[in-house]
């Protein structure tokens, strides 16, 4: 029988490599979508006609912020387990934490850009 | 004659290295040096072999830097131009003296990973009225063929950073034996063995950075084993699926 600690450390492994998987397209449209809005420079009113209002962009820029916060905390997870010998059950609830407070912040502001 | 340079771990954790001066010969093995050291030199030298032919895997140590089989390691292919060579214990495991470490952990290791057979048809270790059929093409005959030659020389053990980082890490070597067997169709214990081999201590600590594929003596990969483990638990991780069967 795997102990729930070990399955829990397997459970955070597959989200990471989900959140990578949908970080390497989020991050493309991210790339896509600079290029295009600094052309003829930056304005806040052309950001807001696309975003204001837009579902589409509310929906992604949340599924970014999650599987970004998650992605990151995981990974400085396994750095501070490898690195400082920072380990265990307790440490592991807030990491996600963590995680779901930094997508918190960029949830908040996708919200900020459709309200 | 040209002299061989040679260093020598002496003593435990915390010892010291020492001198010796070899004889250079054509042909010539690592072991070949550290046996005229203890032969010619100081007999209380402490080392470890056994087959001498790439076999027991009872030989390895650290030649300049890198784990290696000795019996197997020309000098002359790792031997700097002045003839300097310096040899240790493996890393990664304790030293119990000179130039032999205590393989105790990495075969515990193996233990915990459940890198034994158990077979499905015969619980008690009868032998089963039939022969299990396996195609020799078969994806699983072929995953498990790749890591079978296996002969426990730690060299993967001792080259593996996550080993070195986290004490409690199953390591290449039993991770690789484990999924020899979850690929073995007459193996009885696949779904312990996958727990076994999850979480931190097993294959999802893996960075997949193949040093224990690139320094195994036998071409085995380790590193292409975990990954196996791991697409293998996916799935299950995702839905918490059973696993046996
Ligand atoms: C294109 C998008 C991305 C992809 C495909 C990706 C992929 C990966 C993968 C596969 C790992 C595991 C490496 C390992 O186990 O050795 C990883 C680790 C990590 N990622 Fe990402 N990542 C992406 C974006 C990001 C972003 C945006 C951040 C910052 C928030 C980030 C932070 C980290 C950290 C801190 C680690 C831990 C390093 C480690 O475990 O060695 N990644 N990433
Ligand atoms: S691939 Fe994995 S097991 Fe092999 S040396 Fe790298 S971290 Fe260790
Ligand atoms: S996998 Fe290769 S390096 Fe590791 S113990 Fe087996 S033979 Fe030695
Ligand atoms: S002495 Fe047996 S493998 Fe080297």
């Amino acid at each position: 029988m795997a102990d729930r600690a070990a399955r829990g450390q397997a459970h955070l492994w597959v989200v990471q490599r989900i959140t990578a998987m949908i970080l390497a397209l989020a991050v493309l449209v991210h790339l896509a979508t600079i290029i295009t809005a600094v052309r003829g420079g930056l304005s806040a009113r052309e950001i807001l006609a696309r975003t204001q209002g837009s579902e589409a962009w509310l929906g992604f820029y949340v599924v970014f912020a999650l599987a970004a916060g998650l992605h990151g905390a995981i990974g400085l997870r396994n750095i501070a387990g490898e690195t400082l010998g920072w380990r265990g059950r307790g440490l592991d609830f807030c990491w996600l934490g963590l995680g779901l407070l930094t997508a918190a912040f960029g949830i908040r502001a996708a919200f900020g850009l459709y309200a | 004659m040209k002299q061989l340079k040679v260093s020598v771990w002496r003593g435990e954790e915390a010892g010291c290295f020492a001198r010796y001066d070899v004889p250079a010969r054509d042909n010539q093995t690592v072991l070949d040096v550290v046996t005229h050291i203890q032969r010619e030199l100081d007999p209380s030298l402490a080392y470890r072999f056994a087959c001498r032919v790439g076999m027991c895997g009872s030989c390895a140590m650290t030649v300049n830097g890198r784990a290696r089989w000795t019996c197997r390691t020309h000098v002359r292919k790792v031997a700097g131009a002045d003839g300097a060579l310096e040899l240790r214990p493996l890393a990664n495991l304790p030293v119990i003296r000179d130039l032999v470490a205590d393989l105790a952990p990495f075969f515990d290791k193996w233990q915990r990973a459940q890198g034994f057979f158990k077979p499905k048809d015969a619980p008690n270790g009868a032998v089963p009225d039939e022969f299990a059929v396996v195609a020799p093409g078969s994806e699983a005959r072929r995953e498990a063929d790749a890591g079978i030659e296996c002969i426990g020389c730690a060299v993967c053990y001792a080259s593996c950073d996550v080993v070195a980082w986290n004490q409690d890490y199953l390591g290449p070597a039993a991770l690789n034996r484990a999924w020899t067997l979850v690929n073995d169709a007459r193996d009885g214990a696949r779904g312990e063995r996958l727990d076994a081999v999850a979480g931190d201590a097993g294959c999802h600590s893996c960075h997949s950075t193949r040093s224990c594929t690139e320094r195994c003596p036998k071409q085995i990969d380790p590193s292409g084993a975990i990954a196996g483990l791991k697409r293998t638990l996916f799935w299950d991780s995702l839905f918490g699926g059973k696993r046996h069967g």
